[in-house]
């Protein structure tokens, strides 16, 4: 006989989120710190930031958050096939997402812009922290985003096999649920690094 | 027309009915009670380890002087002898056994929550555990900056820091799903009747227990990432030389290594406060102020953390403020141990085993958490911070509190785990030596503490010779009084266990020893006027 309670299910996902806000919490901590030690280097590195970028890419995310939580309604209204085509638009969003970060970083790099690097030791130590931040954060995200990903890859594959369906599609929401997580984190991160300036 | 219902038992959880047979039974079993009891063997494991390691560290203390081996080597045993004892033994410790093992059954469900998840937490406690011990053995040698990591030696030392770093991080996600399991299975899979202020009291420490492994533990695991960054790629976070916050490594690390201890000592008061109330036949006195307690300290012992730092450089506004919020967590403290005593008055007191070692459970914790109220005030812990009083002090917690917690836990669920007795009056003999082992060994470690001896030193002056050597004899009793529990509990089977060998009233008592499969075979309810300890 199988155990079902997808009030339970839900509310492990959300203690799950809480667990994450504070993985990321830690990390807003030291920006925080750092940014009142360092503000002028901090307003300096960030005018390196691409905004528009930036600004793409969280328009594209808050796009794909949009795109789930409308695959959820889509199943519960019966209407598999709607979800399916939903949830893929949500993992075509996350692609441009990592492309723009692909070709963010790639320039980043190649002007020689990354922890460790010759360029980033002639640099002041408050720049170096918010480059250093920059990576470790968005790099954090990314790995979220990509976990995300998965995620919502294998609830789309269920959903198409009908193992998600009107009557069961707890693991849907939770993948929602997941994926609002990293949008979430992004809208705090987008601010912090790309516009404060 | 009713057919009359024969008793047919179901096969214990110990028999294996599923398609595989005997260990690939046990490592691939979501059953809470299997994965409980692996938790427990492998916990013995490591704590044997860490015990052995600890004992070679007495015997280098034996005189002053260099003895059997150097300072490095110091540094590197008592590095992994905390790691091994702080993340893989007491920090899991009684919420992975008796969690996994009681909890369930004491709030009438048949798991928890998340089986699966809850195999898969076990096996990241184990890959965590093995990749913190592949430290030993790879790159330029064992870690040598203490279970703390402090930066910036934890970034300049050449020794394999990051795969130390690597396993405990890996071990704190561990813990942090059992956490989440626990929340959710107490949240939604109580017995009808059995609302939050009629759950027992086990259970309402591993709640508190689940919400600081859930909150804290994810700051702890960013910041260790962080020095696995900052090693790579000379970041700069925590390193002065490279123009990082060395104090800033402390307050991250302390806002979850702080809450940890309470990770450990809440599920250790649980079970005190499960084991008094059976043994004393009596109700438990002042049921919603446990309850409460440990809601509260979890709750403000998430914010003491600084008390760690009071020699760091802080502010002074700070370390009053960190010093109020610590004498205010031994409130609720205090309240524990004034209900387990009120709660033995006038009861039917009979002194088993189990109730032997939560008496010396409330001594030894009351040491403990005296000298932790004496460390907490500004004035004193700036004469007595990094001397062997603190040694004594956290090791009075630590193994006098959860350790003897989690030796009457065993003794107390023996029973319902095996379906056996254990011989009584050797299991009273593990006390006696366990317990004046204990006080020998550490005692000694508050005078020299208080006389000037400094913490991880290989070497100290010779005044201190005489308190070395106490706890050097201490050691060897605890020894001889662990492997005499031991050798109680595993070497030859005891006579069979009734259901309820203790007249305990919680739900774990009420199904057969050992418990089938699914634990019970009518599901029990809480009656409108019953509660979990209607004693007389």
């Amino acid at each position: 006989m199988e155990h079902r309670d997808d009030i339970g299910a839900k509310l492990g996902m959300w203690v799950f989120i809480f667990t994450e806000i504070l993985l990321f919490g830690g990390l807003f901590l030291v920006y925080a710190i750092m940014r009142n030690n360092y503000s002028k280097e901090f307003h300096e590195a960030a005018h390196h930031l691409n905004a528009f970028i930036g600004t793409i890419n969280t328009v594209v995310l808050l796009l794909s958050s949009a795109t789930v939580a409308m695959s959820i309604t889509a199943v519960q209204k019966g209407n598999n096939k709607l979800a399916v085509i939903l949830l893929f638009a949500t993992l075509v969003c996350a692609a441009v997402f990592m492309v723009n970060k692909y070709f963010e970083w790639g320039h980043k790099i190649h002007i020689g812009l990354y922890p460790g690097s010759d360029l980033m030791m002639t640099l002041s130590h408050g720049q170096v922290m918010f480059f250093s931040l920059y990576y470790f954060m968005t790099g954090l995200h990314m790995f979220h985003l990509v976990v995300g990903g998965i995620i919502l890859t294998i609830v789309m594959i269920k959903v198409n096999s009908g193992a998600i369906n009107t009557g069961k599609y707890v693991l849907l929401e939770n993948g929602g649920l997941y994926w609002h997580l990293v949008d979430l984190i992004w809208i705090f991160l987008f601010p912090l690094l790309y516009l404060i300036t | 027309m009713t057919e009359e219902k024969t008793h047919h038992p179901e096969p214990s959880y110990l028999v294996d009915t599923g398609k595989y047979k005997g260990l690939m039974a046990w490592l691939t079993s979501t059953d809470h009670k299997r994965i409980g009891l692996m938790y427990m063997y492998a916990m013995m494991i490591f704590f044997s380890v860490g015990v052995i390691l600890g004992v070679v560290m007495r015997i280098e203390l034996f005189f002053p002087g260099e003895q059997i081996y150097g300072p490095q080597m110091y540094n590197g045993l008592f590095t992994l002898h905390g790691i091994i004892m702080i993340f893989t033994v007491v920090i899991p410790g009684l919420a992975a056994v008796f969690g996994n093992f009681s909890m369930p059954i004491m709030i009438g469900a048949k798991d928890v929550a998340f089986p699966r998840l809850n195999l898969f937490s076990f096996y990241l406690y184990v890959l965590g555990a093995a990749i913190a011990l592949s430290s030993q053995f790879m790159g330029n040698g064992p870690p040598d900056t203490g279970w703390t990591f402090y930066a910036p030696y934890s970034i300049q030392t050449h020794t394999n820091v990051v795969a130390a770093v690597f396993g405990a991080f890996v071990l704190g996600f561990s813990s942090i799903l059992t956490g989440l399991n626990f929340i959710v299975t107490m949240h939604r899979m109580r017995a009808p009747g059995m609302t939050f202020f009629k759950m027992p009291l086990f259970p309402w420490s591993l709640y508190a227990t689940a919400w600081i492994q859930v909150l804290a533990t994810p700051i702890v695991g960013i910041t260790l990432l962080m020095i696995i960054a900052e090693r790579w790629l000379r970041i700069g976070f925590f390193d002065p030389a490279l123009g990082g916050d060395p104090v800033l490594y402390q307050h991250l690390f302390w806002i979850y290594s702080h809450p940890a201890v309470y990770i450990m000592i809440l599920p250790a008061m649980g079970v005190i406060t499960e084991i008094i109330p059976t043994f004393a036949q009596r109700r438990v006195y002042g049921y919603k102020a446990i309850a409460i307690s440990s809601l509260a300290i979890a709750s403000v012992g998430y914010f003491v953390w600084a008390h760690h730092m009071y020699t760091s450089g802080m502010s002074t506004t700070a370390r009053w403020v960190f010093s109020l919020l610590t004498f205010l967590v031994a409130v609720p403290s205090a309240i524990k141990v004034f209900n387990w005593v009120t709660t033995m008055y006038k009861g039917s007191i009979s002194m088993r085993p189990p109730f032997l070692f939560a008496l010396g459970f409330i001594f030894l914790f009351m040491i403990g958490g005296m000298t932790g109220l004496s460390l907490g005030a500004l004035a004193t812990n700036v004469h007595v911070h990094d001397t062997a009083y603190v040694v004594a002090h956290f090791h009075y917690i630590v193994f006098g509190g959860v350790g003897f917690a989690f030796f009457a836990a065993i003794y107390y669920w023996y029973p319902k785990m095996y379906g056996r007795m254990y011989n009584f009056k050797m299991a009273n003999w593990s006390f006696v030596f366990l317990f004046s082992g204990f006080n020998l060994l550490y005692f000694p470690q508050f005078i020299i503490g208080i006389m000037g001896m400094p913490r991880r030193y290989f070497d100290y002056l010779p005044q201190f010779t005489l308190g070395q050597q106490l706890s050097f004899f201490g050691a060897v009793l605890l020894v001889i009084g662990f492997v005499i529990m031991l050798i109680t509990l595993f070497s030859k089977k005891g006579e069979k266990a009734p259901d309820n060998p203790w007249g305990g009233r919680t739900f774990e008592w009420g199904v057969p020893s050992p418990p089938p499969v699914e634990n019970f075979e009518v599901m029990p309810e809480l009656a409108e006027n019953e509660g979990p300890y209607d004693y007389k």
